[in-house]
């Protein structure tokens, strides 16, 4: 597989009001095309800085992050971003919602109105089409959200802990279902997330962050094979990869035990 | 059922009124001032009855420089707050003539728009557009201003223009802004209306008011200002109402149109 992404000695800088905070220091990531790579590590690592450089969004202080060769120094075409909270519009019923996405790129409405439809029916949210944010569960929202990112086919997608705020169940659902699309579309996924068996359970590959300052310290191959149903957690190959990074987050002394 | 709440909100306001204006009229009656310093309300309705065209003519006339200057300054204040929000520049340069002009007593540069502009519609217009406006740019500015900055990273990663996230995203978010800052300007456009009436010219309710009271005619002063007092009521609940349909989604309304799907 070719490369997709690359970092190298990304470092990333704050000033803030009490003096310069350093967010990421000598940086190193490599992301496959069409793998999906999970971002694991504890709260203020830099997850989101990192993710935030690679979408274009704000720059790094020093080193380089690269787009199959290209440097990136603002948003590059055929990307899709999830967030934590799901940032629907709430003067836009669901469906103009997911539309934003085309809209934004000055692309016609009309053109994507059947994807759009097609997109929220996959996600369970068809009848739910002409309803506003504020009348769906934050689940369905975060589907919507999804869905939005999921518009204009993005050959790139970055999410940003986006199962962060919901309960286990939705999460499992939503994870399921992440898990599924990304089987029928060759598109490389940045993932962030917090949870070591939801970070296992959806990769390719797991790079694990630590703090002080962030940087990447191991990537995991997570050679279980796909599909992957949801029970695959209970099996041992699973349990090997959790307690293989669990047991690197102990020496780096981020969980103790 | 939110609309029959509604129905009766108002029309417990219009009893409350009713009740006050009888208190009133009884209150002459047992006191009997002087009919100089306090009229009973049946003698103001009487008043209004004896010549209706002259109040309908001059009330229309405020009527119209009201909505001219509100008008105005809604159109103006919200370029304005577009410019101050697109330009750091422009903020400086804005927002400083405007406090300054906030500052003032605007009220002591009426005259001068006499001078300027003379005693037609034009200076009671500007008046109404000075006193206005500014609640109009602040709120607006706000409302463009306080935009979720998720929202905004998220116009970018899709390459959103300048233009379109104003037009899709800070646009629509400032409009519950927007009209806080109109009913406030309602209200203001009136008085700036009635300002300049009273420093010149030959038509209005100010100007019914001012040679009204050079007669000592009480009776026409109380019409003229339950003139003005039902056009801003009016206007004000006008700009309601265009707000409930404008916003349905925003917050403030939802429990009026609740969450049943349409
Ligand atoms: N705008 C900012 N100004 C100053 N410091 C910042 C800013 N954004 C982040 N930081 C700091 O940079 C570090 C990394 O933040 P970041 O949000 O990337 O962490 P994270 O790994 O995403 O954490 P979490 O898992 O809690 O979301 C933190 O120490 C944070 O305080
Ligand atoms: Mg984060």
């Amino acid at each position: 597989m070719g490369l997709c992404i690359e970092v190298t000695g990304g470092g990333k800088t704050y000033a803030s009001a009490r003096g310069p905070v350093t967010a990421l220091a000598d940086v190193g990531l490599e992301v496959r095309e069409g793998e999906f790579l999970s971002l694991l590590g504890p709260s203020g690592c830099g997850k989101s800085t990192l993710l935030r450089a690679i979408a274009g969004l704000d720059p790094l202080t020093s080193g380089s992050i690269t787009l199959r060769g290209a440097p990136i120094d603002r948003p590059p075409e055929r990307m899709g971003m999830v967030f934590q909270r799901d940032v629907l519009l709430d003067w836009r019923s669901i469906r103009d919602n997911v539309l934003l996405a085309a809209e934004f790129q000055g692309l016609p409405k009309r053109a994507h109105e059947a994807r759009a439809m097609a997109l929220l029916d996959r996600f369970g949210l068809g009848a739910f089409a002409n309803r506003h944010p504020w009348e769906l569960s934050g689940g369905m929202r975060q589907r919507a959200a999804i869905c939005r990112a999921l518009l204009c086919e993005p050959e790139i997608l970055l999410m940003d802990e986006p199962f962060g705020a919901l309960d286990a169940m939705t999460r499992d659902d939503l994870n399921l279902e992440l898990s599924r699309i990304q089987q029928d579309g060759a598109r490389t996924v940045v993932f962030v997330t917090h949870s070591i068996a939801e970070a296992v359970y959806l990769s390719d590959r797991v790079a694990v962050m630590s703090t002080g300052p962030g940087r990447v310290v191991e990537v995991f191959e997570i050679d279980l094979p796909r599909p992957r149903p949801l029970a695959i957690r209970e099996s041992p190959e699973f349990a090997r990869h959790v307690a293989a990074i669990r047991g690197l987050f102990s020496r780096l002394g981020i969980v103790k035990e | 059922m939110a609309e029959a709440s509604h129905a009766q909100g108002i029309g417990g306001t219009f009893a409350v009124l009713l009740a006050l204006l009888l208190a009133w009229e009884a209150a002459v009656w047992f006191f009997t001032p002087a009919p100089i310093l306090l009229p009973p309300p049946s003698a103001i309705l009487a008043e209004l009855w004896s010549s209706p065209r002259y109040f309908l003519r001059h009330a229309g006339f405020t009527l119209w420089t009201t909505l001219a200057g509100f008008g105005l300054s809604v159109v103006l204040g919200v370029a304005l707050a577009v410019a101050i929000v697109a330009s750091r520049w422009a903020d400086r340069v804005i927002t400083t003539i405007l406090v300054v002009m906030n500052s003032l007593p605007k009220v002591a540069l009426a005259p001068l728009f006499v001078i300027w502009m003379g005693t037609g519609a034009e200076p009671k217009i500007a008046i109404a557009v000075m006193l206005a406006i500014f609640s109009i740019v602040a709120d607006v500015a706000l409302g463009l201003r306080s935009v979720d900055p998720d929202a905004l990273a998220l116009a970018r990663v899709h390459r959103a223009t300048g233009w379109r996230i104003l037009w899709k995203v800070r646009f629509p978010n400032a409009l519950p802004a927007l009209f806080v800052g109109m009913k406030v300007a309602i209200s203001f456009a009136l008085v700036g209306a009635i300002v300049g009436e009273f420093v010149g010219g030959s038509a209005g309710l100010g100007h019914v008011i001012l040679i009204a009271q050079g007669q000592f005619d009480t009776v026409r002063v109380f019409a003229a200002l339950f003139v003005l007092g039902v056009i801003g009521t009016l206007l004000f609940y006008m700009v309601e109402a265009v707000e409930r349909l404008a916003l349905p989604w925003h917050v403030s309304q939802r429990s009026q149109h609740g969450s049943s799907p349409r």
